[in-house]
C-alpha cells in the first residue's frame, strides 16, 4: 500500500515480503520446502544384503593383520609406547622413593603413638603374646573380616569362571580330560602317607599356637589346604572325596564365616556402645587364652584350607 | 548412646552375612536374601540419615573395644548415609528390571553366586561410602573390583570374558597405583586414619619436607581411582563391559561402582588430603583438562557406535567427564554439582540400561539401530522410559540431567580462568549428547512394518513397575532439586 511506488514494484521489494510475512499472510515453507507426511521405513533386500557384505568387507580388512599396514605400524609403536610409559613410571617412583624417610632411621614418622601402643599395651588390651596376631585379628578386626571375604569372593569369582556341571563331566567323559586322574604312583603314595597327617598336624598346632607363636589362621589354614592338595594329588579325587566332597566343603565353610562374623559383630556392637565383651582374655601365655583371637584364628585357617583346596580343585577339574 | 548410630555398622555386617549365607543356598533364595537385605539396609540407611540431617551433625563409631587411630572406625554424615540409601534404591531397581535377563542368561546352578557378588558389592560400597580408614578402604576396594569382575562374568560367552578380562587387568592397575600411594602416605605421616592423616599431611605442607613425595602421592591416589572409574584417557575397558554383560550387571557397574570410587576420591579430597592442599597442588587442572576432554570424546565416540549398549557406555565415559570436571574447578560449588551429578548420572543411566534392554528385546535381541526401527511401538514403556532417559541425559528441564548442567554452569561461572572453557565444553558437549540420544528417539519412534513381536505391559508387570519408579525418581530429582542441592551442601560442610 505504498503512496510513492507503484503496487507491483513494491510487491518486489523486502519491506513488503517482510510485513507480509509478518502479518502471517504468507507461510514460507509452503511450496519452498518438501513436506510429505512420516513414512513407515522399509528395507529392500537388496539394501540389506549389502549392509551385510560391507560389514562383512569390513571386519575381514580390519582383522587382517598379515595385510593391514596400519594395523602393523599402531602394533609396534603400541608396543615402544608402553615401553616407554612403563621405564617413565619406574623412573618417577624410584625417585620419588629417594624422597622418602630413610628406613631404618629413628625419627621416622612410623614410629609414632600407634606402634608403641601396639608393643606396650598389646598383651594386656589382647590377651595375645603374638602381637602381630592380636593386632589384625582384634585391633583392627574389621580390616582382617573383610581380608577373608575376598577369599571367599574370589573363590566364588573362580566358581563362575571354572565350575562345570557334574552331569555334563559324566556325559563326554571321554572327549574331557578333566576327569583323568594320574596313574597310582607308588613313591608319591608313600611319601604322602607319611608327609600328609606331618603337614595336617603342623597346620593345626600353627592355627591353634596363632596367639603364642609366629603364624595364626592364615598361614595355618594355607598348610592345611597344601596337605590336601598333596593328598588329592597322590590317590586322587575319589578317595579324596571319601572325605572331603562340596557337601563338607560347604558346610565347613559356611559355619566359619558365619560363626568369624557373628564373633566380629559381638565384638563391634559391645566395643562401640560401652558394654564388656564377655570372652575372657584368659592368662596370658597358656593355650586358652587372648580372648577373641583364638576362635577367630580357628575359623580363618578353615576358610583358608578351603580356600586353597577349591582353587586348586576347581582349576584341576572344574569342581569339587 | 542412641541405638540409629549403630545402623551402618550393622548395614555392612547385614550385607555381607547375606552373602555368606546365599553360598549355601539355591538360586531363588539367593535372590530373596537379596532382596529382603538389599530393602533392610535402605531402611536403615533412610533412618540414619534422617537421624544426622537433623542433627546436622557427622558421628564415629569405634568399630572394636579400642578407639581410633589404635582400632578401625566409620563415620557417617548425612551426605554419606544419603548416598548409602541412594546406592540402594538403584541397586533393587536394577536388579528388579533386569530379574528375568539374569534368570534367561545365568546358568541357574550358578544364580546364587551371581547373588553373592551383588551382596558383596553392597556390602563393599558400603564400606567405601563410611570407612574413616585408608586401609579398610583399600580392603574393600578389592572387595568391590572382584564382584564387578564377576559380575560381568556371570554371562559365561567369549566377549563377556573378554571383557571382565579386560576389565580386570585396568582395575588392577588402578589398585596397584592407590596402593603405591596409600603406603607412600603411610611412610610420610605414620597413621591409617583419616583425620590423623589430614593432621599430618597439613604440618607436612607447612613445612614444606616433602614436597615432591606429596604431589606424586596425591596423582597417584587420583590417577588409580581415576583408572577404575574410568576417566576419559583410561576408559578402553568400559565399552566391552558395560555392553556384553547382563543388564543388571551392566546398570549397576556404570551407577554404582565406578561412583562408589568417585565417592571414594571426594573422601580422599576432602579428609586426607584437604581440600585447600588439593586445591593447590597442579593435579587439579589435568583432572579439568582431562574431563573436559571426557566429555568430548565421550560422546564423539557414542556418536560413531551403532550398538545401542555401547552407545549408552560410551555416554558414560562423557558424564563421568562432567564429574571430574566439577572436582577441576576447585570450588566448592563445583563439588557440589559432581556431587549431585553423582546421583543424576546413576538414576539416568541405569534408566537407560534397563529400558535398552527392553528395546532390544522386542528387536530379536539384535543391538543395531536399524534393527531397532520402530521398538517403542513394540514395547511402549520401554520406549517412553527411554525417552525420558534421552531428554535427561541431555538436559531438557523437568528432568534431573538439566539441573546438574545448570549446578555445573553456576559454578564455572565462579570461577574466572576456567569458565570460559568450562561453559564452551558444556554447551558442545549437550549438543553431541543431542544427537546421540535424539537420534536413537527419532529411530525407535519410526514407524516400521512389524517384523517382530510386541509386547504388553501385563507380560511383564515388574519390569513396567521399575522403568516408572526409575522415571519418578528421574522427575523427582529435577523437580525437587532446590531440597537436594541443601542437604548435599550441608553434608559436605559436615564432611571436612
Amino acid at each position: 500500500m505504498s503512496r510513492i511506488r507503484k503496487q507491483s514494484e513494491y510487491e518486489r521489494t523486502f519491506a513488503y515480503r517482510f510485513f507480509h510475512w509478518l502479518g502471517g499472510e504468507k507461510d514460507a515453507f509452503v511450496g519452498n520446502m518438501e513436506m510429505r507426511p512420516q513414512q513407515e521405513y522399509r528395507e529392500e533386500e537388496a539394501t540389506i544384503q549389502e549392509r551385510m557384505k560391507d560389514r562383512q568387507q569390513v571386519i575381514a580388512e580390519v582383522y587382517d593383520s598379515s595385510h593391514n599396514r596400519e594395523l602393523r605400524f599402531f602394533g609396534a609403536l603400541y608396543k615402544c609406547l608402553s615401553i616407554v610409559f612403563c621405564i617413565a613410571l619406574v623412573t618417577l617412583l624410584v625417585i620419588t622413593v629417594s624422597y622418602l624417610p630413610s628406613v631404618g632411621g629413628e625419627i621416622r614418622p612410623t614410629n609414632n603413638e600407634v606402634s608403641e601402643k601396639y608393643i606396650t599395651d598389646g598383651l594386656l588390651d589382647t590377651g595375645a603374646v603374638n602381637i602381630v596376631t592380636g593386632m589384625i585379628l582384634s585391633y583392627r578386626a574389621f580390616d582382617t573380616f573383610g581380608e577373608t571375604n575376598v577369599l571367599f569372593i574370589a573363590t566364588c569369582c573362580v566358581m563362575i569362571m571354572l565350575m562345570v556341571d557334574e552331569k555334563k563331566i559324566r556325559e563326554n567323559k571321554e572327549s574331557n580330560d578333566r576327569g583323568f586322574e594320574p596313574k597310582n604312583d607308588v613313591i608319591l603314595q608313600a611319601i604322602a602317607s607319611l608327609l600328609v597327617p606331618i603337614v595336617f598336624l603342623f597346620g593345626i598346632y600353627i592355627i591353634l599356637n596363632g596367639h603364642l607363636s609366629p603364624g595364626g589362621g592364615f598361614s595355618g589354614g594355607a598348610m592345611i589346604g597344601a596337605g590336601l592338595i598333596l593328598y588329592v594329588a597322590a590317590f586322587g579325587f575319589e578317595k579324596t572325596e571319601r572325605f572331603f566332597n562340596e557337601k563338607v566343603y560347604k558346610c565347613v565353610k559356611v559355619t566359619a564365616l558365619l560363626c568369624y562374623g557373628c564373633i566380629v559383630t559381638y565384638y563391634f556392637l559391645t566395643g562401640a556402645n560401652g558394654l564388656p565383651c564377655l570372652i575372657p582374655l584368659g592368662e596370658p601365655g597358656t593355650i586358652l587364652s587372648g580372648g577373641i583371637t583364638l576362635p577367630i584364628n580357628i575359623f580363618v585357617g578353615s576358610e583358608v584350607a578351603c580356600t586353597m583346596y577349591a582353587f586348586y580343585a576347581l582349576f584341576r577339574r572344574g569342581g569339587l | 548412646m542412641e541405638m540409629i548410630r549403630n545402623f551402618p555398622c550393622l548395614s555392612i555386617l547385614l550385607s555381607m552375612f547375606s552373602a555368606i549365607i546365599s553360598s549355601a543356598v539355591k538360586g531363588r533364595g539367593a535372590r530373596r536374601i537379596n532382596t529382603f537385605v538389599v530393602s533392610v539396609v535402605g531402611i536403615l540407611s533412610a533412618c540414619t540419615l534422617y537421624y544426622t540431617y537433623t542433627t546436622g551433625q557427622s558421628y564415629v563409631y569405634v568399630m572394636g573395644h579400642f578407639p581410633a587411630p589404635f582400632g578401625n572406625e566409620i563415620r557417617f554424615g548425612s551426605l554419606e548415609a544419603g548416598m548409602a540409601l541412594f546406592f540402594c534404591v538403584i541397586m533393587l531397581l536394577s536388579l528388579n528390571g533386569g530379574r528375568r535377563k539374569i534368570q534367561m542368561e545365568v546358568d541357574p546352578e550358578k544364580e546364587n553366586l551371581y547373588f553373592i557378588m551383588v551382596d558383596l558389592l553392597l556390602s563393599s560400597l558400603l564400606a567405601l561410602v563410611y570407612t574413616n580408614d585408608l586401609f579398610t578402604a583399600y580392603v574393600f576396594v578389592e572387595i568391590n573390583t572382584i564382584a564387578a569382575c564377576g559380575l560381568i562374568m556371570i554371562m559365561e560367552s567369549g566377549r563377556a570374558i573378554e571383557a571382565a578380562t579386560r576389565y580386570m587387568i585396568m582395575s588392577l592397575l588402578g589398585s596397584g597405583l592407590f596402593l603405591i600411594g596409600l603406603c607412600m602416605l603411610y611412610d610420610m605421616t605414620g597413621h591409617l586414619l583419616m583425620s590423623n592423616v589430614q593432621a599430618s599431611i597439613q604440618a607436612i605442607a607447612a613445612d614444606g619436607t616433602y614436597v615432591i613425595p606429596l604431589l606424586v602421592m596425591i596423582a597417584l591416589l587420583v590417577v588409580g581411582l581415576a583408572i577404575k572409574s574410568a576417566l576419559f584417557p583410561f576408559h578402553a575397558w568400559l565399552p566391552d563391559a558395560y555392553g556384553y554383560s547382563t543388564v543388571s550387571s551392566a546398570a549397576m557397574l556404570s551407577s554404582l561402582v565406578s561412583k562408589g570410587y568417585i565417592f571414594l576420591l571426594i573422601k580422599i579430597i576432602y579428609r586426607v588430603i584437604g581440600f585447600d592442599i588439593f586445591v593447590q597442588s597442579r593435579i587439579i587442572n589435568v583432572l579439568f583438562v582431562f574431563g573436559l576432554a571426557g566429555m568430548i570424546m565421550g560422546s564423539t565416540s557414542a556418536i560413531r557406535e551403532n550398538d545401542i549398549r555401547r552407545m549408552i557406555s560410551y555416554s558414560s565415559v562423557a558424564q563421568i567427564g562432567y564429574i571430574y570436571m566439577g572436582f577441576g574447578l576447585g570450588t566448592s560449588a563445583g563439588m557440589a554439582a559432581s556431587v549431585f551429578h553423582i546421583l543424576a548420572h546413576a538414576a539416568t543411566k541405569s534408566l537407560l540400561f534397563v529400558s535398552g534392554v527392553g528395546l532390544t528385546d522386542v528387536s530379536g535381541d539384535h543391538k543395531e539401530f536399524i534393527e531397532l526401527t520402530g521398538s517403542a511401538y513394540r514395547n511402549v514403556c520401554a520406549g517412553l522410559a527411554f525417552t525420558v532417559g534421552s531428554l535427561s541425559m541431555v538436559g531438557i528441564p523437568l528432568f534431573s540431567g538439566f539441573i546438574s548442567k545448570l549446578l555445573f554452569s553456576q559454578a564455572a561461572v565462579q570461577s574466572q580462568i576456567k569458565m570460559l572453557p568450562a561453559l564452551i565444553v558444556l554447551a558442545v558437549s549437550t549438543v553431541l549428547n543431542a544427537i546421540y540420544f535424539m537420534k536413537t528417539v527419532i529411530r525407535i519412534y519410526t514407524p516400521v512394518s512389524c517384523k517382530y513381536k510386541s509386547v504388553s505391559i501385563r507380560e511383564n508387570p515388574l519390569y513396567a513397575f521399575t522403568l516408572l519408579c526409575f522415571v519418578v525418581l528421574n522427575i523427582g530429582l529435577g523437580m525437587w532439586s532446590q531440597p537436594i542441592t541443601d542437604w548435599i551442601a550441608q553434608g559436605l560442610s559436615v564432611f571436612a
